[in-house]
């Protein structure tokens, strides 16, 4: 039960989509709170519209609301449950948002909800910029210089006064949104104009930039009774002036006295102690590298991405903690679930080195400004845990899966010195690798720090790696020499590089030496205390820690870092696979990296292994545990990579083998399995070079879909029109080659159709099929999915049934399987098939019912479905429908096209269920932020060929009461059509154009289409960035176009806020 | 990569070995202990309460911010050897004026570096605290068992305590301060809480401290088994109730025994700076640094007009007394912080304010 006697029925705020700044941290921590609290038998309500989430499964709360997290919804979810309480600590900064706005709008006090924690006036003394501000000068903590401005005219005067460089902070927005540091008025002018655009109350805080100190955070715990603890210090490799996000970070602090390091604590403990936060609250400071003085940065009233990176770095539960004392106790009242014995009031106390590295999306947007500096660009993070940062270093940029196994990238090679040290002065994603590559060159420690200020002992540490790069070069490889290249880090791959060896040679040499790794236990405690956790990491020391139990048992392979193409659903697929193995019996081993994940969470797996997932890595801990396989097929593309490897190295992959992998991945072999199931796919040929393109595109004939053979999230995919753009992309996008072919294919325009389904290579379950709204073309990820499909004739959908039973057969898929279909004129063709989980299955899995990761573990494991009590063939649809929409993080990327294609640029998705169509996917688009207006000009600006599906929409929304705008030719074209059509003036035409039309909030919505001419694109792209920063909606599929001007059109006079919780989802056997 | 200097050992007293670069030119023999802390390196080395014991770090990367002058706790250090994972050969800080591995050379601290220290820690967790050396990796089986032969350490005290009386500060209060091996920010401490202090020699006769008439008496940290003073134990009985005293660790301990209770050697002690301590009077937690080997035994404390204000959050034990019977009190745990979390001076004040008969 719990402290507070008063409470039964808890209402839990989740934090959405992922996006760049709001990550799966959220998830593994929200996780935690509905565990915590259901330990103390209270009733959790849960409202969050991220269906790829443990959190929104429904054994881990009581009534799950998968709905928008706004105000409407959320008072709507309020009157129906009537939960006594709120809990919205856990749930970012949506959470937090959401818990003021509810209290602000009297909905909290007039259902009686009493907030959990920290309250309202605690959570605006810490974000409320001039309230902290009062707060830090009462308690004499020094902040920065600063003022709040509400005019750019503000924000000058200030700047005259104090001078530059200044930093801009918008009030209330997510990761440092539309933050930047100005070095000139002219700067400033631009930086808060667009700033006060993205605060969501118009207000900007202005304050000296202190760039260049060392950035230090500290996680704090206080209860109720004023008890105030710090689980961990970090310390940002980068200095002030890289968003804490976007910076490398370490703990424990190193480069602190012990002076430094308990005055900044106790800075921090004491602001907790006046902000009266209750839970888990981060602090940010800055420290002047040569003196004892410091500022206060920021003050995070709630849990957060650092919490989540501090609780996997010392394996103090935050959130769990934070929970505990929302409900009323006390931390000496709490357990330490680490040691058992313990009491959570403690401080962790580490005797290893965590690193924390963030992962980037500019594989993607490659187009994207990739320097790094008050907004964060980061879409996830790998963390590393070792005995020396070189070591942790090296395993960080292992787990990363961007091409490199060392701190060391090709590309740089080719730049001269005098580049390199120009390129230093970059903040971009690429300086850690260009500092290294400097001190490879024997640019000097001292240059080098000049430049980015960063400490000279990590500049010392990383230079160490760089010696042992050159003893490794000239010195014969002996064991002593290899053991302390092991002790540092170092890859066998690595190490064979320089010494003309395999990996698999380095390892033999290692085996036979006696150089193993030995695992350590995180244990918050270092060893004081016996833990029983089970959460190892690697080190080559002398002593190992992990009892190999006789029980059979079977690793599970993680997804890694948080990617776009690779999202927090791999994870929440990786935790259900384990907890089914569990039902099965067997012992479980995760191997992942990810601090911000459920699946490293210490009591998801029985044991846990952080560590990289490459090659190395997993073969060692396999060499220890001696499972009797792996799991692939829940790991996304990182663990589907790590099969043939494994495989090959004599592990045995579970469920589907490699064979069938590479039947699906081998495009000669996957054309013989569609010849051979008489299935027809769009036609095309495999490619070396342009002029085998050319002659492709002319058999197959105009449109092509072009992209490189190996391709994850359909990076480098395009569709051409004509010769001229087939060149450019043959040219410019790929570099294709005998070893990197190009796949040439007849693109074909229709419906596509996603279907998940489960082989036990005997029968076929198939959940459910999905429908896209956007036709083929847009990437699966980007297009909002519907279940159960809407315009699928029965005839279709029997030759779905039977494609897929057939692929799934024929591939001897034991497990998952993910096939896309597109359906034109009622014909059927195959694009792609996985052997392994997909994106769609947790959202599928919610939405019909069928614990597809469970089923799907079974049946690799040998479970038939008969077995477990399935039927094979296609569920019955239900009387609902559920969509599942895309969410970008286009905000935090300048630069970045938002016009949608094949490759994939969302970051997270929504999910909304309704027993009505349009209403579903109404609440799906609110959910997923798009602004949708319900009255006001909407700007249509199309492609050629679009323009009479535009007219047609451009009708509807005339219909609607809507006004039209448009340019030169569409405006002609739909006044031509009979649509009522205000002209704009183009860009190209001189000002003031339709760029201050959007500026001015003359425009509420564009529907915009290119055209296949790269410099027709330059006003177009203008136009949609234009709405990026003006935060309205702007379409760039006409199907989407169509689809909302048809939903809107149904629930014009139709009630919007509507709920329904996923337990009262009816499901047919 | 690090100067090796030659290869070296420690030997526990159950026959384990741990192997490592040795740095340094005698050999150690003493208490292996291991402490916790994460940053803090110098304030330990420095900490006359490590008088003779071989010290273990528990996080392994020592000597980032390299060493300066203010950050001692005594005039030099004691430690009889040093264990740690790495030492820094660059250290990075502006207070930094050399590395550890001058600072050790200079001290003559035996060090053995690049020892999975985690593996000694979790030794002396099960069997508690050993005797240990730390040798050239060549050294005869012969010597080893000789050096581990060597009688245990006694009275350390002796070694670490001021040679003469001397004064310091010019504050309100006057506090005799017994010096058992007292660290600096202790005599920082009081003397930022307007005390001016005579600091006297551990086995200085009672008469002779009560002789220059102060407001109060201190009773310092220090090494070793409170039970090997009896001399000094016997003397604080003798100042109980003229005047009101405060003591800290060794202090917390004689202070005990001149009462009638007990102490005894625990486990493996309390090394680290993130100990909870309760008081028990306000039921707050308070995060603390601790070093010691020894506690007060609780059933000791039966039928005495003794209370126990403080405990420890993770054992139980005892981490501070109140007396009944005259103005004193003591904690176990280290207020003055260095290394480790301030946030303790309310002890202070409450000393203070006893002085001033409040």
């Amino acid at each position: 039960m719990p402290k507070l006697k008063n409470i039964k029925k808890v209402l839990v705020i989740g934090s959405g989509p992922i996006i760049i700044g709001q990550a799966a941290e959220f998830d593994y921590a929200g996780t935690q709170a509905c565990r915590a609290l259901k330990e103390e038998g209270l009733e959790v309500v849960l409202v969050n519209s991220n269906p790829a989430t443990i959190m929104t499964d429904i054994n881990i709360a009581d009534r799950v609301y998968v709905e928008p997290i706004n105000v409407e919804f959320l008072e709507s979810v309020i009157k129906r449950e009537r939960p006594d309480s709120l809990l919205a600590t856990l749930g970012g900064q949506v959470g937090l948002n959401l818990a003021m706005a509810l209290d602000e709008k009297g909905i909290l006090s007039e259902y009686n909800v009493k907030l959990l924690g920290t309250q309202i006036a605690s959570i605006k003394r810490g974000e409320d910029r001039e309230l902290f501000k009062e707060t830090m000068e009462k308690i004499n903590q020094p902040i920065p210089e600063s003022t709040i401005v509400e005019t750019v005219m503000a924000a000058c005067e200030f700047g005259k006064k104090i001078g530059y460089p200044l930093i801009v902070r918008p009030a209330y927005t997510l990761g440092g949104t539309g933050g930047g540091i100005a070095d000139d008025e002219e700067e400033l002018i631009d930086i808060v104009q667009k700033g006060l655009g993205y605060s969501p109350i118009s207000q900007c805080l202005i304050e000296r930039s202190i760039a260049g100190w060392k950035e230090i955070e500290f996680e704090v715990i206080r209860d109720a009774a004023d008890n105030c603890i710090t689980v961990c210090s970090m310390e940002n490799v980068d200095p002030v002036g890289v968003h804490t996000g976007d910076s490398i970070v370490v703990a424990p602090a190193q480069t602190l006295n012990d002076k430094e390091v308990h005055m900044l604590r106790q800075a921090s403990i004491d602001i907790v102690r006046e902000l009266g936060v209750c839970g888990g609250c981060n602090v940010q400071l800055a420290l002047d590298p040569f003196s004892e003085n410091y500022y206060v940065i920021e003050v995070n009233p709630r849990v957060s991405r650092s919490s989540a990176l501090a609780s996997k770095a010392t394996g103090y539960p935050i959130a769990k903690v934070t929970t505990k004392i929302a409900v009323g106790y006390n931390l000496d009242e709490i357990e330490n679930a680490v040691t058992k014995k313990t009491k959570a009031c403690f401080e962790p106390t580490i005797d290893y080195i965590v690193l924390k590295f963030p992962r980037w999306p500019f594989d993607k947007f490659v187009t994207a400004d990739r320097t790094l500096g008050t907004q964060m660009k980061a879409t996830g993070e790998v963390m590393a845990i070792e005995r020396s940062f070189e070591a942790s270093m090296l395993k960080a940029i292992r787990s990363l899966e961007i091409g490199l196994t060392h701190l060391e990238m090709p590309e740089l090679k080719a730049l001269s010195d005098e580049e390199i040290k120009d390129r230093i002065k970059l903040i971009d994603d690429q300086r850690i690798f260009v500092i290294t590559e400097a001190l490879r060159r024997g640019i000097t420690i001292d240059y080098i720090y000049d430049i980015t200020k960063m400490d000279k002992w990590f500049l010392y540490k990383i230079n160490n790696i760089v010696k042992m790069e050159k003893a490794l070069q000239t010195h014969p490889l002996t064991p002593s020499l290899l053991l302390k290249a092991k002790k540092l880090g170092f890859a066998d791959s690595v190490i064979g590089g320089y010494v003309g060896k395999t990996m698999m040679e380095i390892r033999e040499m290692r085996k036979a030496n006696g150089i193993l790794p030995t695992y350590k236990m995180v244990d918050t405690c270092a060893a004081e205390f016996e833990a029983e956790t089970p959460y190892y990491y690697s080190t080559y020391a002398t002593e190992d820690e992990v009892a190999v139990s006789d029980k059979k048992k079977v690793v599970v392979l993680g997804s890694g870092p948080i990617r776009i193409g690779q999202g927090v659903e791999f994870d929440y697929c990786s935790v259900h696979s384990v907890w089914a193995l569990k039902e099965l019996g067997y012992e479980t081993i995760i191997i992942n990296n990810n601090p911000e994940t459920v699946s490293t969470d210490f009591d998801i797996s029985d044991k846990l292994y952080f560590e990289p997932l490459t090659l190395e890595d997993v073969l060692n801990v396999i060499d220890k545990e001696q499972p009797e396989g792996v799991i692939v097929q829940f790991g996304g593309q990182t663990a589907i990579n790590l099969a043939g490897p494994l495989d090959k190295a004599g592990v045995k992959i579970l469920g589907s083998s490699v064979d069938s992998i590479d039947r699906a991945e081998d495009r000669e072999r996957f054309e013989q399995l569609l010849t051979d199931c008489e299935i027809p796919r769009p036609k095309g040929h495999t490619v070396f070079d342009t002029a085998g393109a050319l002659k492709a595109a002319a058999d197959v004939g105009y449109p092509v879909m072009v992209r490189p053979s190996y391709v994850l999230g359909g990076r480098a995919m395009e569709i051409v029109y004509n010769d001229e753009e087939l060149k450019h992309y043959m040219s410019s996008a790929v570099k294709a080659s005998k070893e990197h072919p190009v796949l040439v294919d007849h693109y074909l325009q229709g419906t596509e159709v996603e279907v998940d389904a489960i082989c036990d290579g005997k029968e076929v379950l198939i959940p459910g099929i999905m429908e896209h709204v956007e036709r083929a073309g847009v990437h699966s990820g980007d297009s909002i999915a519907v279940y159960p499909p809407r315009s699928l004739s029965e005839s279709v959908i029997r030759t779905i049934i039977n494609y897929t039973n057939k692929m799934a057969l024929g591939l001897e898929v034991k497990g998952m399987i993910n096939i896309q279909y597109i359906v034109r004129n009622d014909h059927v063709y195959v694009i792609e098939v996985n052997p392994r989980s997909s994106r769609t299955v947790p959202f599928l899995s919610k939405v019909t019912g069928v614990p597809m990761v469970n089923v799907a573990t079974k049946a690799a494991m040998g479970r038939s479905l008969k077995e477990q009590g399935y039927r094979a063939g296609l569920k019955l649809f239900p009387d609902y429908y559920a969509v599942k929409a895309p969410v970008f993080s286009f905000n935090k990327m300048s630069n970045v096209d938002i016009t949608l294609g094949p490759e994939m640029k969302s970051t997270g998705e929504v999910m909304a269920v309704d027993y009505q169509y349009s209403r579903a996917l109404y609440k799906a688009c609110i959910a997923s932020g798009i602004n949708v207006p319900h009255e006001g000009s909407i700007l249509i600006t199309v492609a050629d060929m679009d323009k009479e599906e535009a007219a047609e929409i451009a009708k509807g929304f005339e219909e609607l009461g809507y006004r039209v705008t448009a340019t030169g030719g569409t405006a002609e074209y739909l006044n031509n059509h009979d649509i009522e059509v205000r002209v704009a003036t183009k860009v190209s035409e001189g000002s003031p154009n339709i760029l201050d039309d959007i500026k001015e909030g003359h425009i509420s919505m564009v529907i915009n289409t290119t055209n296949h001419g790269r410099d027709a694109e330059r006003d177009g792209f203008k136009i949609r960035r234009s709405t990026v920063e003006h935060a309205i909606a702007c379409l760039t599929s006409l199907d989407t176009a169509r689809e909302l001007q048809h939903v809107m059109s149904a629930m014009r006079r139709r009630r919007v806020i509507s709920i329904v919780a996923l337990q009262d989802l009816a499901w047919e056997d | 990569m690090h100067k090796i200097v030659r290869k070296g050992k420690l030997v526990l007293k159950d026959g384990s070995v741990f192997e490592g670069d040795l740095y340094g030119k005698r050999n150690a023999v003493g208490e292996v202990v291991f402490t916790t802390g994460m940053s803090g390196y110098q304030e330990t080395l420095t900490d006359p309460s490590f008088c003779g014991q071989i010290v273990v770090m528990t996080y392994p990367l020592i000597g980032n911010y390299g060493i300066n002058p203010m950050f001692n706790q005594g005039k030099k250090s004691y430690f009889q050897g040093y264990v740690i994972g790495e030492m820094c050969d660059y250290p990075s800080n502006w207070r930094s004026e050399e590395t550890l591995e001058a600072f050790l050379e200079k001290q003559d601290v035996p060090t053995l570096v690049g020892v999975d220290t985690r593996a000694i820690t979790r030794k002396i967790r099960e069997y508690g605290v050993l005797k240990g050396i730390i040798v050239p990796a060549e050294t005869s089986q012969e010597e080893i068992d000789a050096l581990l032969a060597t009688p245990d350490a006694h009275d350390q005290i002796a070694q670490v305590t001021t040679k003469e009386k001397y004064t310091l500060g010019n504050g309100k209060y006057h506090v005799a301060v017994l010096d058992f091996g007292i660290k600096q920010n202790i005599l920082n401490y009081l003397q930022c809480f307007d005390c001016h202090l005579t600091v006297f020699p551990a086995y200085t006769p009672a008469e002779e401290v009560l002789a220059v008439n102060p407001d109060g008496i201190f009773l310092s940290n220090g090494p070793g088994d409170p039970k090997d003073v009896p001399e000094i134990i016997a003397n604080v009985q003798k100042l109980m109730g003229k005047k009101p005293i405060f003591g800290i660790c060794m202090g917390h301990q004689i202070l005990a025994l001149a009462n009638g209770a007990d102490t005894y050697k625990m486990k493996f002690g309390h090394r680290g700076v993130n100990q909870p301590v309760k008081d028990l009077r306000t039921g707050k937690i308070v995060i603390s640094s601790q070093n010691h080997g020894y506690a007060v035994d609780e059933k000791s404390l039966e039928g005495k007009n003794i209370r126990i204000s403080h405990i420890s959050m993770n054992d139980g034990t005892i981490e501070g007394l109140e007396y009944g019977d005259h103005p004193s009190f003591a904690v176990q745990y280290h207020p003055e912080a260095c290394p480790g979390p301030g946030g303790h001076e309310a002890l202070f004040i409450r000393f203070i304010d006893m002085m001033e008969g409040r």
